[in-house]
């Protein structure tokens, strides 16, 4: 295996000096990057570090201001995302760019210049699919997979464009351990094939066990190049931020005999399209003071599971669902926040927040109910004054970095915009609150800002409730971890019982004492 | 080779403010044109198009007749628009409003005093809303394309007219003339400045009407919902929002609004139903829509350049011999040039060739050798 520590004479790319200015703004200042052969180059830095300004240059979609860009040793100017692909280079983004209405075949389809039948393509996608152990049915409909499984679609249409360098944005932010492992296992297979790789993650650890060399970006700036091997996560989170990262603290409590302020009973609720999963008996409770994680792979009914908490659809059982001790299963999603709940969905852009519209109105848009004395007048007229003072506090409270006072939810990176809608609902003290996948997508000092800051929600009497793939966050923050498969819940695991092979045996599907349902005679 | 539209990283801020004037602009270079291949002059054409009609007292009058009911339906047009509700039916609304208000003096000719006329406009209103009513009803319910129902209810609406006015509703007095009786004075809109021209209360109604959807929109929760509703529906449902709601109460606003303008025109302007009562007010409003940005105070300029443009098309009728369909046409091409220059403000055209373009050829060549 060829491997080289800051690049040699063969890179396969070489960045010189690559610049690029948002009208006052460096968001690339004078980037230098090296990546060799058949080498896992990690990208670090914190959200608005310039990351993805510097791949979004690489793979063509943005033009540098100044800088080369050096392919096999020659300059070399990619003007376009197709040309970058010409050359060689394939990327897996972040935020996905499929179609929800095509099936996975039909949008990798769309991103080849040729005219592949359809049919030759699924073939080959599911072939690929499976060498590289990632499951997936290329006639299945984008919109009815999980997060998990349209990343899945992501890097098989990369992988059928052989491309020489991958570049991989954040791509285990949505996955089980398992299926990390199964990643990485794909990853060293494309290194022995002599492929490199451009590896953007926060995930300290994961840096630290597989790529061979990291640049580390601070403010726009190559704060350093190093060999992850050789340092340890404090020491790179630390180059990263800038200085240490707080970890997060989570006093021992005892919550057995306090009250109940979220109670799911008997929660059964019939797919909704033919491919979403149906939820089976899920039932837990969640008391004063005490943090419950729900663990599981992407697409087991967490997404089901917290829409019908949230009362984004509604049960015919008022019973299945109790906030505060109230019956709420056929209350709607304002009746419950006024019930004391409070709830963050999954995706960012488009459900938890409207991407056009400025956080002052993003804010109104969760609490015009809750809050209405203070933010809307008697005759139904926004007192604007009081929104936009309320999310400037928020702002200031989570420490959201932003390019204008009050600028639109999309202007926002991943994690700032998150710190905002993890602000939004904790700026109200919800007595219950129901987070799904807190940190996707969000770099370490704000993943533990908002891990910290949910901690001290339930801390201070409220019951939390987590919905996360990301094992770690759910070891770190949880009193305790249910499981979430196929559309049944695990019974809780007090955390001092919880081990990550239990929890992964969960996750698989088996557990003793609880009917796992494939097993059943039909 | 084909044409891609490409999504602009950022567009110019600029530029979204000038468009409607660069459209504008576009539809007179385009509107000369025609006229030089009519072999008119073009400067003349022009003149008698867009200036002639602003040069008297009278003729202002006719625009401010002209511009109410455009204004008045343009207003309801864009809370439908911007709640993601393509109501194509004001016309149809405009009819049933005009109806529905018009039956108060023709079944109850006694009826005379001051609250007559208040009433038909109500009932006006009435009308046109619940016209709007079944489009509405039929998307909450089944998921219907409101842009066919209310097409197709327009010609519904207009056919029900023609059958009153040549049937029950007909002036036994006319001489078999298809229209019914003229409303008498209790039944009409007052005139703001008899002495100088015609203008009615109507655009009295179109500017009270702007500045309250305008205040509804930028001021009050009810706007902010229908924005949420149109702009992020998901986001929406998460805020609590009901996107049914939001499109009965879209399709009710600018149905009463239709309806009122409906029965402003033939209590006012014309002074009796008849066949025709509308030159086009209700598509002609979709334009008004879009080239005011779907904000109410916009659409109040907007409504004079295409009430301008109905004057002009009159005017150059008789003073330059073209036929009154340059009106259709002009309006036509200022909604074109609107959408494209908002379409061109956010995406840039590229041109693929079959091959795609070369990056940069020597580099590429080596790295397909390498690969």
């Amino acid at each position: 295996m060829t491997q080289s520590i800051g690049g040699h004479a063969g890179s396969l790319l070489e960045v010189r000096g690559l610049t690029k200015i948002f009208g006052t703004l460096k968001a690339c200042d004078h980037v230098d990057l090296k990546v060799g052969r058949g080498e896992i180059h990690a990208l670090l830095g914190e959200n608005g570090a310039g990351k993805s300004t510097l791949v979004k240059m690489l793979f063509g979609s943005l033009e540098p201001n100044e800088g080369e860009i050096l392919w096999n040793g020659k300059s070399v100017r990619v003007t376009s995302p197709s040309a970058a692909r010409k050359l060689g280079i394939g990327m897996v983004f972040q935020h996905f760019s499929l179609f929800d209405a095509l099936t996975a075949a039909e949008n990798i389809a769309l991103s080849l210049d040729d005219d592949t039948p359809i049919a030759t393509l699924a073939a080959k996608a599911q072939a690929l699919s499976h060498s590289y152990g990632l499951p997936l049915d290329p006639y299945s409909v984008v919109g009815d997979l999980s997060v998990g499984e349209r990343q899945r679609i992501e890097i098989i249409r990369c992988l059928l464009q052989v491309p020489q360098l991958i570049i991989l944005d954040e791509p285990t932010s949505v996955l089980t351990p398992q299926e990390a492992d199964k990643l990485f296992e794909t990853l060293d297979r494309l290194r022995s094939e002599g492929k490199s790789i451009l590896y953007i993650s926060h995930r300290l650890e994961e840096v630290k066990r597989m790529c061979d060399a990291a640049t580390v970006l601070r403010h726009g700036k190559v704060v350093g190049h190093c060999d992850p091997r050789q340092e340890t996560p404090s020491s790179l989170a630390r180059m990263m931020v800038g200085n240490e990262v707080q970890a997060v603290v989570r006093a021992p409590v005892s919550t057995t005999s306090a009250q109940p302020l979220l109670e799911i009973r008997d929660l059964t609720r019939p797919p909704a399209t033919p491919f979403s999963i149906p939820l089976r008996n899920v039932s837990l409770t969640v008391r004063a003071g005490e943090l419950v994680g729900i663990a599981g792979v992407a697409g087991n009914g967490q997404g089901e599971l917290f829409e019908a908490v949230s009362g984004e659809v509604v049960q015919q059982d008022s019973s299945t669902v109790r906030i505060c001790g109230k019956d709420a299963g056929k209350l709607g999603i304002t009746a419950r926040r006024l019930l004391g709940a409070a709830f963050v969905p999954e995706e960012r852009l488009g459900h938890g927040a409207a991407p056009r519209m400025k956080l002052s109105e993003n804010l109104l848009l969760s609490r015009y109910a809750t809050d209405g004395r203070a933010f809307v007048g008697g005759t139904g007229v926004v007192k604007t004054g009081a929104v936009d003072a309320a999310a400037q506090r928020i702002n200031a409270m989570m420490d959201v970095r932003k390019s204008a006072r009050d600028p639109e939810a999309a202007s926002l990176s991943g994690g700032n915009l998150q710190k905002f809608i993890i602000g939004r609902e904790l700026d109200r003290q919800p007595s219950v609150m129901v987070v799904n996948q807190p940190t996707w997508g969000v770099d370490a000092g704000a993943a533990a800002k908002i891990r910290q800051s949910l901690i001290e929600l339930a801390r201070s009497g409220s019951a939390v409730l987590v919905i996360s793939q990301d094992l770690d966050e759910l070891f770190e923050i949880s009193d305790a971890i249910a499981v979430m498969h196929n559309g049944e819940l695990s019974k809780p695991l007090p955390i001092a019982e919880a081990t990550l092979e239990k929890i992964g045996l969960l996750m698989g599907g088996a557990e003793p004492g609880h009917a796992v349902h494939e097993l059943e005679p039909a | 080779m084909r044409l891609e539209l490409v999504k602009r990283p950022q567009h110019s801020a600029l530029f979204s403010a000038l468009s409607p004037f660069l459209a504008f602009g576009l539809m007179v270079i385009a509107g000369a044109i025609i006229f030089a291949a009519l072999g008119k002059n073009p400067a003349t054409g022009l003149y008698a198009y867009f200036i002639q009609p602003l040069t008297e007292i009278w003729s202002l009058h006719e625009l401010a007749i002209k511009a109410a009911p455009l204004i008045l339906i343009a207003v309801g047009l864009c809370v439908c628009f911007l709640s993601n509700n393509w109501n194509i039916g004001a016309e149809g609304q405009f009819t049933i409003g005009a109806i529905f208000g018009g039956a108060i003096p023709l079944y109850f000719p006694d009826f005379q005093n001051y609250a007559t006329l208040p009433l038909m406009l109500i009932f006006g209103a009435i009308g046109g809303a619940l016209y709007a009513a079944i489009p509405a009803l039929l998307k909450a319910r089944f998921n219907t394309n409101e842009i066919l129902t209310s097409l197709m209810l327009v010609y519904v609406a207009q056919l029900i007219l023609d059958w009153l006015v040549r049937g029950p509703w007909r002036d036994p007095a006319a001489m078999s003339f298809p229209q019914a009786p003229a409303f008498h004075p209790w039944a009409i809109v007052p005139e703001l400045f008899p002495m100088s021209g015609r203008a009615n209360l109507g655009i009295v109604f179109a500017l009270i009407a702007a500045v309250a959807v305008w205040f509804m929109l930028a001021r009050t929760l009810k706007g902010f919902e229908i924005k949420v509703i149109g702009q992020s529906p998901r986001a929406g449902r998460f805020g609590g929002f009901s996107a049914t709601r939001t499109i009965i109460f879209a399709f009710l606003v600018s149905g009463a609004l239709a309806g009122l303008a409906g029965i402003t025109e033939v209590s006012g302007a014309i002074g009796r139903l008849q066949p025709q009562i509308s030159p086009g007010y209700g598509f002609a409003a979709i334009i008004v829509a879009f080239l005011g940005r779907l904000n109410p105070l916009g659409i109040v300029a907007a409504g004079l350049v295409l009430a301008l443009s109905y004057l002009g098309g009159e005017a150059a009728q008789i003073e330059i011999g073209v036929t009154d369909k340059t009106v259709r046409a002009f309006q036509g091409m200022l909604l074109f040039f609107v959408l494209a220059c908002d379409t061109l403000i956010h995406y840039q055209v590229r041109i693929v060739r079959p091959k795609p373009a070369q990056a940069t050829e020597s580099q590429t060549e080596a790295a397909h050798g390498h690969g």
